[in-house]
């Protein structure tokens, strides 16, 4: 169930995105995690957080490079910008995680 | 005096377990949003507390989340029983929860400094254990509406945080 859907995902913006350089990453968060929980996108990619769950969240990068206010309801975008590794959690729910894998585009 | 209250809540919320038993039947779904809205309503009113009288980091993020949290739960909640045109009913369990955090209240409110950061989070502790052992054992068992139970479901998941995060808290700011 996990794995199958950030392969879903993957192919509805293969899909949507065709022709375009960047593509808009989507995760959705429900019921206290992330959507898909590990991501994998190119850099110069942007990552669109919504929050689908009644509670306030964040998405807090580990490394303090970012950390983006995901009220009810709300989203919040990021562009990727350089290659590696980011693990992130939620400041408010630190047993919310999350990670971003960039390759080099 | 820290365990005696601690156990005046955990004996609350076994009287829900000796409610079901006794009269072999379950708390109904409006005795379970009452107990569940009731025990949100204390965590605030304790996390309000603290954050009138903690100057600790930690402690008064962890109270800042317990606020947010537990008010957006129990908006969430009198959403939902006016949707469902329940009306939540009192019950001895809400009955002793509010008379056990009472007594609670006012002995927090009596601490200062260190003390009451230490008092204040070993009560979170035990109270959101407490809690989430009445959830996954009792409330959510018996609620019968799935809506509710969906609810619950979800809180029982943000109150395993909150615990994991006291914990937390407990362990680093000795």
């Amino acid at each position: 169930m996990v794995w199958i859907l950030p392969v879903l995902a993957g192919l509805a913006l293969a899909g949507s995105a065709s022709g375009a350089e960047a593509d808009v990453i989507k995760v959705d968060i429900a019921k206290m995690v992330y959507l898909p929980a590990t991501v994998t996108v190119k850099v110069g990619d942007t990552i669109e957080w919504t929050n689908s769950d009644f509670l306030a969240h964040t998405a807090t990068d580990r490394a303090k490079a970012f950390d983006l206010n995901l009220p009810p309801g709300k989203t919040a975008r990021l562009v990727i910008g350089k290659a590696g590794t980011i693990s992130y959690y939620c400041r408010y729910h630190p047993n919310m995680k999350g990670s971003i894998v960039a390759v080099a585009k | 005096m820290l365990t005696m209250k601690i156990a005046g809540v955990a004996a609350a919320l076994l009287l829900t377990t000796g409610m079901a038993n006794a009269q072999s039947t379950k708390p109904t779904d409006p005795q379970i949003a009452h107990i569940a809205y009731t025990a949100g309503s204390i965590d605030v009113k304790a996390g309000e507390l603290a954050l009138k009288k903690s100057k600790n980091k930690a402690v008064r993020a962890f109270a800042e989340d317990m606020v947010r949290d537990h008010k957006a739960v129990n908006v969430k909640a009198l959403a939902l029983v006016k949707k469902l045109g329940v009306t939540p009913q009192d019950n001895p369990t809400s009955q002793a929860l509010t008379k056990a955090a009472d007594t609670e209240y006012k002995s927090l409110a009596k601490l200062k400094g260190a003390a009451f950061n230490r008092a204040y989070i070993a009560n979170e502790v035990a109270f959101h254990k407490t809690v989430n052992g009445a959830l996954e054992n009792t409330l959510i068992p018996s609620a019968t509406n799935p809506e509710l139970k969906a609810l619950l479901e979800t809180g029982l998941k943000v109150f395993q945080g909150h615990l994991a995060h006291a914990e937390h808290v407990e362990s680093t700011e000795k």
